[in-house]
Formats: structure tokens, C-alpha cells, sequence
């Protein structure tokens, strides 16, 4: 589905990665562990398509659909929860409705972002995410500041839709435990 | 309460001006009430009502034109490095340019018609616009408008969920330094080449020395302007800060 090969980013005069290679098949969930600044964010930039000043290669197969839970929930402010994520479907209430369902915030629709938690943020930009029924997730440290219930059933709703769909995940953080709670094959994104 | 506070300082600055008013006894200064029933009077019978439609329409145009034309141009500029580096010259130059020097030549070059008026206070205005809006649009947040990349927002989702709510804090600003900003460039053209409107009375009663009726007129529209200030303007805040914590 994804072959990254000899990736390599310049940032500032250095190399933030270089000779990065992974591969990434249908149904898979990759994780990709790193400490801060070692450029996990700026790969999944990369690799959805958001940032094109890169060396090596990244080929997908086909034009797959990608949904990407970034770093900072990136909801409009101006919007509500359920207008968040029915923004990514079209306006499509319903399948906005039931993916804020999903994550556990049904009741949670009509609240602006201002009024959420870090955590409640998150979840919404993980229903934004999964509503769009993407064939590839990429999610930036998707379950930090959540509490262990809320990771736990965020990371559920995750690998749910990766057992229906055959979804596959790439998913990155300097938590190499969080990783190894959902992730099958773990890569070491060095510095 | 609130209200009571913020009629307070009008209230003074109307004791001070019908004390003053009674100290020195001259028709050079009227009265409060008797620029009131000089207002009253002109209102029911005299043609105040006819040449404030026509200032407030000259207004409501020119206002229109130029925050239509400004956005476009500002957020042009902040989008398009080209485009912006073409336009900054004549932005500098407009800014520069005093509305009086651009209405004499409105007039001179396409005659005493309301065209020339039109568009001579529309391009006073426009520069203000256009930096306004070239700056917020500068500053828009680059995260939001990957997400909406991302996800593939419609172009329609794009500009009335994404960028309208974003530059709203500026359209307000513009809004709000256009309205006070028009209306004295529009009574000036009105005053130099128009034969209606609250500036071409003023004119004429500078020229009769009819104190009582230039502060009638000039306090009529006053009066407007406030009311729009404080029900659409106030409104429009509320509106586009809704969100807010």
C-alpha cells in the first residue's frame, strides 16, 4: 500500500532523517517510534501529501484515501464539534453523529472546541478522521493527554475499523509503550 | 446600569454645551434645544430626510465597493507574492494621496457626477481596506488550512467555514474604520460637487452662517451613524466572537 524508500529531510542545515525505508500493507498497523525532533510529524507531512520538499521516494498504491489525526486537534474554532467533523464528509450529519458516537462524545456535538478538554479535542479530531472511512490512518501522538479509559477505547475504535476495512495505521510517538499497545511492527525513527 | 454610564458623558457634554450656550448669548452658538427643534423642524418640513437617504445611500455604495474590491485585493496580495508586489505601489500611493486631492480630481477628470463622487471616496477608502484584510489574511493559521487540505474541504467550505470566520476579526476592524472613515469623505465630495446630501446642506448653511442648521444636520447624521454602531456593529461582533470561551 506504501513504500517509503532512501527518505531522507533536510530542516535548517541538518538532516532531520535520512535513508528512512518502511513499508506499509492493507490492514496493517505500523508504528513509528522517536524522540522529540526527530522528525515523526514532519514524515506523516510528508507522507500525506501536505509537505513536498523531500529526497527519496514515497509511493502509494493507487490514490488512497487518507484521514490523519495531526499533533494539535486542528478543529476550526469557529465550529462545533458535530460541524467539525461533518465539514470532513461533506456535511454528512449522520455519519458525523455516529463517528462522534464512536469515540465516546455523542452528547458532546454542540460544544465548541474552546469549551473541550485537550483530551475531548483529540477524540473529535480522531471522529473527524475515521468519519472520512479513509484506507490509511496516520495518527501524530493521537493518544497523548487522553486518560487511560479514553486511550483505551480511542485505540479500540482504531483497530475496530482496521479488523472491518482492512484500514491500515501509521501511527508515531516518543512513547514506545503507547506504540506497542496497538502498533504489530514498531520502526526506530533515530536522530 | 450599563446604559446609565454610557449615556453619562453625553449627558455632560450637553449641560457644558447649553451652559456655555447661556453664558454667551449668541446665535453663533445655539442651544442644545434650539438645535433640537432646528432638527425636529427640518425633519417634518424641510428636506433633512431627502439628504440624509442620499449621503447614507452614497455611504451604504461606496462602503460596499470598497470592502468588496479592499478584501478582494488585501487577501490577493497576502495569497500572491506577484500580485502583491504589483499592487503595493498604488496601495502607497492611495495612502498617501489625500481624499481631498482625489475628489477635486475625480471631478476635474470625469465632471461633477455622481460617478466621479462614487468612486473618488471609494478609492480613499480602499487602501485602509486592503491593508487591513492583507494583513489578517498573512496571518492565517497554515495548520487549519493543511487539515482542510487534508480532508478535502469543497471550495465552498473553504471560504465560508475556513476563511470568512478567520478574517472575520479584520472584516470588523475594516468595517469599523470604513463607516466613520466614508461618511466624512462623503459629506467632503457632497460639500465640493454634489447638489444633495448632508455635506451640500452644510454648504449652504455655511454660506447663510446658519449655525443652528449646519449643527442640525451634522448631529442628525451623527445620530445614525451611532445607531449603527451600536445595533449592526455591535451585532456583528457578538455574531463573529460566538464562539468564544
Amino acid at each position: 500500500m506504501l513504500t517509503v524508500e532512501a527518505l531522507a529531510k533536510r530542516l535548517g542545515g541538518r538532516d532531520l532523517f535520512r535513508d528512512l525505508a518502511f513499508t506499509l500493507a492493507r490492514g496493517e498497523v505500523l508504528g513509528l517510534a522517536g524522540p522529540s525532533g526527530a522528525g515523526k510529524t514532519t514524515l506523516l507531512s510528508i507522507l500525506a501529501g501536505l509537505d513536498s520538499d523531500y529526497e527519496g521516494t514515497v509511493r502509494w498504491d493507487g490514490s488512497p484515501r487518507l484521514g490523519m489525526v495531526f499533533q494539535s486537534p486542528r478543529l476550526l474554532p469557529w465550529r462545533t464539534a458535530l460541524q467539525n467533523v461533518a465539514l470532513a464528509v461533506a456535511g454528512d450529519t449522520a455519519k458525523a453523529s455516529a463517528a462522534l458516537q464512536k469515540v465516546g462524545l455523542a452528547d458532546a456535538g454542540a460544544v465548541y472546541p474552546a469549551r473541550l478538554s485537550l483530551g475531548m479535542a483529540r477524540r473529535v479530531a480522531l471522529a473527524r478522521a475515521l468519519a472520512i472511512e479513509p484506507d490509511v490512518l496516520l495518527l501524530d501522538e493521537a493518544f497523548v493527554s487522553l486518560d487511560p479509559r479514553s486511550a483505551d477505547q480511542a485505540r479500540g475504535v482504531v483497530l475496530e475499523a482496521v479488523k472491518a476495512r482492512g484500514m491500515a495505521v501509521l501511527t508515531v510517538s516518543h512513547d514506545r509503550p503507547d506504540l506497542e499497545r496497538m502498533a504489530g511492527r514498531i520502526v526506530e525513527l533515530d536522530r | 446600569m450599563k446604559h446609565a454610564f454610557s449615556a453619562a458623558p453625553v449627558l455632560v457634554i450637553l449641560l457644558v454645551w447649553q451652559a456655555a450656550a447661556m453664558i454667551v448669548a449668541t446665535p453663533e452658538l445655539p442651544s442644545p434645544a434650539a438645535v433640537l427643534a432646528v432638527l425636529w423642524s427640518e425633519a417634518a418640513h424641510g428636506p433633512l430626510l431627502a439628504d440624509l437617504g442620499a449621503t447614507l445611500a452614497r455611504v451604504g455604495i461606496c462602503f460596499s465597493l470598497a470592502m468588496i474590491a479592499g478584501s478582494a485585493i488585501g487577501i490577493g496580495m497576502a495569497s500572491s507574492p506577484q500580485f502583491g508586489r504589483w499592487f503595493d505601489p498604488w496601495v502607497q500611493l492611495l495612502l498617501t494621496l489625500p481624499a481631498m486631492a482625489v475628489a477635486i480630481l475625480c471631478y476635474i477628470w470625469l465632471g461633477m457626477g455622481e460617478t466621479a463622487a462614487i468612486l473618488a471616496v471609494t478609492l480613499s477608502k480602499l487602501p485602509n481596506v486592503v491593508v487591513i484584510l492583507r494583513e489578517g489574511a498573512r496571518s492565517r493559521d497554515r495548520d487549519l488550512a493543511e487539515m482542510a487540505r487534508l480532508f478535502r474541504f469543497s471550495r465552498k467550505s473553504l471560504f465560508f467555514d475556513l476563511m470568512l470566520p478567520e478574517l472575520a476579526p479584520y472584516f470588523l476592524a475594516a468595517t469599523r474604520s470604513g463607516l466613520s472613515l466614508v461618511w466624512k469623505i462623503v459629506l467632503l465630495v457632497e460639500l465640493l460637487g454634489r447638489s444633495s446630501g448632508i455635506g451640500f446642506r452644510l454648504h449652504v448653511y455655511f454660506q447663510l452662517l446658519d449655525i443652528a442648521r449646519i449643527l442640525a444636520y451634522a448631529l442628525s447624521f451623527m445620530l445614525v451613524i451611532q445607531l449603527i454602531e451600536i445595533s449592526l456593529l455591535a451585532w456583528l461582533d457578538r455574531r463573529a466572537a460566538h464562539w468564544k470561551r
